[in-house]
């Protein structure tokens, strides 16, 4: 074999063995689990089956139209819809998925940091409550001109959840206590006092107090623009997201800042002897991933012009963990992976429609990351070689590029 | 019973640990397995004690072919293993420990904690162990747990009794006991596998010797063989680790360390009162016994692990460190060579040129404001690579990924690139081939020659001879005596067990 | 842990002491000096109980400013304890925390009555679910593997009890299914961990995503188009054991419930002799503390770890189904709520210890049931602050006294060799 040969087919192995390749097998596997609870749940398809043996025909027929129904109905819903008369309401559906995955994508970005970190941050949910808290008091209970109440708010979004993230990473460095605990114990003691605050017209209630919990809307001045006008409902939180995807990648991969944060996630003890606090460094870590989670909660409250309600938080700090670990954490991922999540609540409505239960996107979002999870899973699965000691990619994209690379 | 090992071959990946291995243990005989670290000694008896699969081979007891599938299986068939890392659980006590595996019980399966106990004590009458069956093991002194090991073997009927490397752990005069142990022990029919690196306790104790050496028997030798002829064997040329090096040219003290204590991460006084000072242009070495309280002094030099509080200080280059942090240390010009470093050294999974800024990524020559400067990151480590002789495919290759040796001469090039004035080299050479011994020797060398300060700590007594300018002897978080490097190995050898000279 | 410096000789303990004098002076000051003016009436017997007991009038300040002194005075005995490096009792604390709750219980039914049976009992129903979870939890826990996935095997066997007994009629079979489903997650995480060599944590948090995803699915497919006859269990009968259900207080409490409070109440103990009296437990912990030694002497730690995760994931199961069948009938959307989370809670705040795990479950327990009824007696009690208690006593036992409790050693960390 020439050793052109020899380096293609090696090439080919690191491919096949990388990242991508898993992911997106994940991916499709997800889809693959997501269609089977939909054909099971389906009533012709289950009455064909009685005569499976005879006319298999119209057992896989049936299949096929309630997969494609169903995932149909996502693409129209989620990404452009084709039976729409106008052009605004054919790619209504792409903004909407850019608005659903917004939020999605910056908690996503802070949870990577800390996956990065080697942290386990769980409380998404508590620092995104803490930043509506913060964002909800800005935006209701001050008056302020549109060009220092909106930066005000959402800067205040992101000091709540900052202060909610970095407070968990003292607790850790100083006690050694596990972040997990804290984090989950935390999103719960922010639920009941965000619930607390709505219930008392003194601090966050509506003024039309009317016994629930709930927030007045923001005030007109603290709202994210609308992006596109009037007919779509995009908002400027979508750039938001995008910048802070750009800020999240300079800083894990340009920066020293970063190098320390990755340092300590990959080996705290070669790091404390290369004289950097890891206390501190754990700190740093929850107190800045809290902040992305900050400006998803700045999202969610300056976005709509509805009172916030107690589940204000649409499980987004779940929902951020799948994205997070979809994408990697790194930023191109959760990039990507914010934005097929936010495809899958952009699509929901249109599959109700259509009867086919939206829910079972959350069994793909779920099946999808459970593949994720274990890489030896998929090798195994697929006969994909194990990733390789030698770098042939990265020679050849040296060779491509020819500068020192972002390494 | 008879013990043999017929080609036993063991590869991990492309290393070939083990290269067709045969052993033959005679009943009531002490074997010695006599090797460098790193010759593939653990890995055999990992073999043999069913942890690991061997390649090719066979193991045969009393000439009957065995087939072990795991641990169970060898212990089932008489072979009992002392491991260098102790298999014990710290929480549990000296009779659940023992117990574990083949538990006495009662009715409901029950535990017996009687006839657990009464075990522990038959055998420790036995032979004079002396252990408390109801202590906790996190208690007891390594010595002790060590001898809950060999109960542990011994309860299980063990007829073949694997040592590894025992005596790393120990002092002296424990180690003194042990070969006793190990003597009643043969005398009473089981046979012994003993392995070391040592020579001394080889010549002591020993019935036979085989020597292995980057996996393969390099040869057998009776005890009576000179030591010079077993460390040629060991060591595969003749034992020639002098270094020639100039009369050292001494400076200023860059070091100071009076009367410094520190505990270990047991709570125990690991450093206990120690005062040096190492001059520019010297090479200061601590040898002693593993365990005597080096690797903590390395750690409350570096920072990492405090001193008592209120006694002693630390001054470095005339400046008060005691309470300053890792990173102001390493400022002032603090170089250091952990003795783990996988654990302390590098980061495994960066690239050779993100370790080579591992220790500078604040205000340095890698950095521009707060990015990374990659330019000047690649072209420095491309230089380092190439000076240091790192054999590598790139500069963009995982540490984890190069040898021992070559991620030991990363971790060097590192040190000795950054400006320094004291150099802390904990166990230079563990696990590092020969070739790369040397060069790193050298290196440490040059930069005495350089005028810098260097502190050597290390528990091959060879290494200490062949560097040291003087010598201090560590026991027991003393320092026992600070000696020439004319001193004798007797001499040396007292010290290290704690009689002052 | 980073700071190992401090030594045993020189670890005194005067935390708890400090909090509990904190915790005192809080109930002296605002149950007793700041109380409330009027009669709290403790009722011990319910009115068809066969021995009746006489209600118990007390003054709701006097009460606080009692119990309050009480408390300060054992703060100040633990103190001294302290002072002589001595440990204070476990039955301290117990008395210590049960005078508060007398104090909190008196102040908030100012004027009212204190049913403390119907208290008592439902805390304990309530606490079952999380009780059984935190027995799977401690399973997972005691063998090395972390189990976040408590959540998604509540809801499984929640979902399935409803299911397979509305469907079969039979509760038999639906205890069955919910224990089957509850093991069919843990040999999930199971495999994951063991074979799969996946981070613990992030296998769990996917699968209550997964497990959260599939019961939503089906609910609203299946359940909700077709309640009747496949959502409409009912609930196990209610069983009275003779005699020691006619003891007062006690007997309604504990002896007349359904099985599955029955089966908590077995399987905690039992659980304890298994973890600790036994070769099986023994074996257990070696392979949660040091799986390499454990391997050494013969003992399998996949097939170990396998096992007792399965067999955990059967409790939590179990803790489902005394959701649905247990207590509240048919199954609804996410109605675990979050109560997995708190049986992971549960299981460090019992120190890895079934029986004081399931003491700190029946706090999360009554601490529900005193949200609902401090909303009927007290109206206008900010009773979300009742409802985060538990999780601040969660955060506060591991921040404070995190070097105490020891997890076990090996915990989340995949076992390999060769």
């Amino acid at each position: 074999m020439s050793n052109n040969e020899d380096r293609f087919s090696q090439a080919l192995k690191e491919i096949l063995a990388g990242g991508f390749t898993r992911t997106i097998i994940s991916v499709i596997l997800g889809f693959l689990v997501g269609a089977l609870f939909m054909i099971g749940s389906n009533p012709e398809f289950i009455e064909s089956l009685g005569y499976f043996f005879s006319r298999p025909a119209d057992a896989l027929g049936a299949a096929w139209s309630v997969v494609n129904e169903g995932y149909g109905a996502l693409f129209k819903g989620a990404i452009y819809n084709g039976d729409a008369d106008t052009f605004v309401k054919a790619i209504k559906p792409m903004t909407e998925t850019l608005r659903l995955g917004a939020p999605l994508i910056l908690a996503g970005l802070g949870l990577g940091l800390t996956f990065r970190v080697g942290l386990f941050n769980i409380g998404g949910t508590g620092q995104l409550i803490t930043g509506l808290i913060f964002a909800v008091f800005v935006a209701t209970r001050m008056e302020l001109p549109f060009f220092l109440h909106l930066p005000l708010a959402i800067i205040a979004a992101v000091v709540g959840a900052t202060l909610l993230g970095a407070l968990v990473g003292f607790l850790k460095a100083r006690t050694g206590a596990h972040e997990v605990i804290l984090t989950i114990m935390f999103n719960y003691i922010m639920l009941y006092f965000f619930t607390f605050l709505m219930r008392d017209p003194a601090l966050l209630q509506e003024q039309a107090a009317t016994g629930n919990p709930k927030a007045d809307p923001a005030a007109e001045t603290a709202l994210l623009p609308l992006l596109l006008g009037d007919e779509f409902k995009l908002h400027w939180g979508i750039i938001l997201a995008i910048v802070a995807v750009f800020v999240f990648w300079w800083l894990m991969e340009r920066s020293t800042i970063g190098f320390r944060l990755r340092m300590v996630g990959y080996n705290p003890d070669a790091a404390r002897a290369a004289g950097i606090n890891v206390e501190r460094t754990y700190v740093l870590a929850m107190g800045l991933s809290a902040a992305f989670v900050g400006l998803a909660a700045a999202n969610q409250a300056l976005g709509t012009q509805f009172g916030l309600t107690p589940s204000a938080h649409a499980n987004i700090g779940f929902d951020a963990i799948t994205v997070a670990l979809l994408g990697g954490s790194n930023a191109p991922g959760i990039l990507l992976a914010g934005l097929l999540f936010g495809a899958f609540k952009a699509g929901s409505p249109s599959m109700q429609v259509l009867g086919v239960s939206p829910e079972v996107l959350g069994i793909v979002q779920g099946a999808i990351v459970l593949f994720i999870a274990a890489p030896p899973l998929i090798r195994a699965m697929f006969r994909l070689p194990k990733p390789q000691t030698t770098n042939v990619l990265g020679e050849i994209r040296d060779r491509i590029f020819r500068k020192g690379g972002a390494k | 019973m008879k013990l043999e090992l017929r080609g036993i071959t063991k590869r991990f990946g492309t290393l070939v640990a083990n290269d067709s291995i045969d052993l033959t243990v005679n009943p009531g005989e002490i074997h010695a397995l006599l090797g460098e670290n790193g010759a593939g000694k653990s890995t055999l008896m990992n073999v043999l004690y069913g942890l690991y699969t061997a390649d090719e081979g066979q193991i045969l007891l009393d000439d009957k072919p065995q087939d072990f599938d795991g641990p169970g299986d060898a212990m089932a068939a008489g072979i009992g293993m002392v491991h260098q890392h102790f298999m014990l659980i710290p929480v549990f006590t000296v009779a659940e420990n023992v117990a574990l595996g083949h538990e006495p019980t009662k009715a409901l399966g029950a535990l017996d904690t009687a006839k657990a106990r009464q075990q522990v004590i038959e055998i420790s009458e036995r032979f004079g162990f002396n252990v408390d069956p109801d202590a906790l093991v996190e208690d007891l002194p390594v010595g002790v747990q060590q001898r809950v090991e060999i109960i542990k073997a011994l309860s299980r009927d063990a007829k073949v009794l694997v040592l590894d490397e025992p005596t790393a752990v120990l002092t002296p005069q424990e180690t003194d006991e042990l070969m006793e142990i190990m003597r009643q022990l043969a005398s009473s029919g089981t046979s012994i596998v003993f392995i070391t690196h040592k020579l001394r306790e080889v010549k002591e104790v020993a019935d036979t010797i085989t020597v292995i050496r980057l996996g393969k028997v390099v040869g057998s030798a009776s005890p009576n063989a000179s030591t010079s002829e077993l460390a040629s064997l060991m060591v595969g040329r003749e034992v020639e680790l002098t270094i020639s090096k100039k009369q050292a040219e001494v400076g200023d003290v860059i070091l100071k360390v009076e009367d410094i204590a520190a505990l270990d991460d047991r709570g125990q006084r690991a450093v206990d009162g120690v005062s040096f000072e190492v001059r520019g242009g010297e090479v200061l070495a601590v040898a002693g016994v593993q365990g005597n309280g080096q690797t903590e002094l390395a750690e409350v030099l570096l920072g990492l692990r405090s001193s008592l509080s209120g006694r002693g200080h630390i001054e470095l280059t005339g400046q008060d460190v005691t309470e300053a942090s890792v990173r102001a240390r390493l400022d002032i010009g603090l170089g250091y060579v952990p003795e783990d470093r996988k654990k302390d050294g590098l980061v495994s999974e960066f690239t050779i040129a993100e370790n080579m800024m591992l220790n500078a990524s604040y205000k340095s020559r890698f950095t521009k404001g707060l990015s990374i400067n990659f330019p000047a990151r690649a072209k420095i480590s491309a230089d380092l690579v190439k000076e240091f002789d790192v054999r590598t495919p790139s500069i963009d290759t995982p540490a984890g990924n190069l040898s021992g040796g070559n991620q030991q001469k990363v971790v060097v090039a590192r040190e000795l690139s950054r400006d320094v004035n004291l150099l802390i080299a904990a166990q230079p050479t563990r696990g590092v081939d020969v070739g790369s011994i040397e060069f790193i020797h050298e290196q440490i060398i040059s930069e005495r020659d350089a005028g810098k300060a260097v502190l050597l700590i290390s528990t091959e007594l060879d290494e200490v001879l062949a560097l040291a300018d003087r010598i201090a002897v560590m026991y027991r978080g003393k320092i026992v005596g600070i000696v020439e490097p004319s001193a004798t190995r007797e001499q040396l050898g007292k010290l290290m067990a704690g009689v002052s000279a | 842990m980073s700071i190992v410096e401090l030594s045993k000789e020189e670890r005194i303990g005067f935390k708890s002491p400090f909090i509990m004098g904190g915790l005192g002076l809080l109930v002296l000051v605002f149950f007793g000096l700041l109380g409330r003016e009027g009669d709290s009436t403790f009722l011990l017997s319910r009115k068809d109980d066969v021995v009746q007991l006489p209600e118990l009038p007390v003054d709701s300040s006097t009460l606080g400013l009692v119990s309050g002194l009480l408390m300060l005075a054992i703060a100040s005995y633990s103190f001294v304890l302290a002072r002589q490096n001595r440990k204070s009792p476990m039955w301290l604390a117990v008395i210590f925390g049960l005078l508060g709750v007398v104090a909190l219980l008196g102040w908030l039914a100012t004027g009212n009555t204190i049913p403390v049976a119907f208290i008592a009992g439902t805390a304990l129903v309530l606490a079952v679910p999380i009780m059984l979870g935190a027995m799977g939890g401690l399973m997972c826990e005691r063998v090395g593997i972390t189990n976040i996935a408590i959540e998604a095997q509540l809801l499984t066997g929640a979902f399935l009890a409803a299911v397979v007994a509305s469907i079969t009629d039979s509760y038999t079979l639906g205890i069955i299914a919910a224990m089957i489903g509850g093991a069919l997650v843990s040999m999930v995480l199971a495999v994951f961990s063991i074979k799969f060599l996946a981070q613990q944590i992030i296998v769990g948090v996917v699968l209550n995503v997964l497990i959260i995803g599939i019961t939503n699915f089906l609910y609203q497919q299946w359940l909700t188009e077709d309640a009747e006859n496949v959502n409409f269990p009912g609930t196990l009968d209610i069983i009275k054991i003779p005699v020691l259900s006619d003891i007062p207080v006690i007997g309604p409490v504990i002896f007349e419930n359904r099985i599955t409070v029955f089966a908590a109440l077995v399987i905690v103990p039992t659980l304890y002799f298994v973890l600790f009296k036994t070769k099986l437990g023994l074996r257990a912990r070696a392979v949660g503390e040091h799986p390499l030694a454990a391997d050494t002497v013969g003992i399998s730690v996949a097939r170990t770890r396998f096992w007792w995760v399965t067999i955990g994931g059967m409790s939590a199961g179990l803790g489902g189904a005394a959701m649905t069948i247990g207590g509240g009938g048919a199954f609804g959307r996410e109605m675990a709520g979050g109560l997995g989370f708190i049986a992971l809670a549960v299981v460090i705040l019992g120190r890895w210890h079934p029986i004081s795990a399931a003491f700190a479950a029946l706090l999360f327990g009554f601490s529900i049931i005193l949200r609902i009824w401090a909303n009927q007696v007290s109206p206008g009690f900010p009773t979300d602050f009742i409802a985060m208690v538990p999780y601040a006593v969660t955060i506060i036992a591991v921040v404070a006294f995190v070097g105490q409790s020891r997890p076990p050693k090996a915990l989340a960390i995949p076992y390999t060799k060769g």
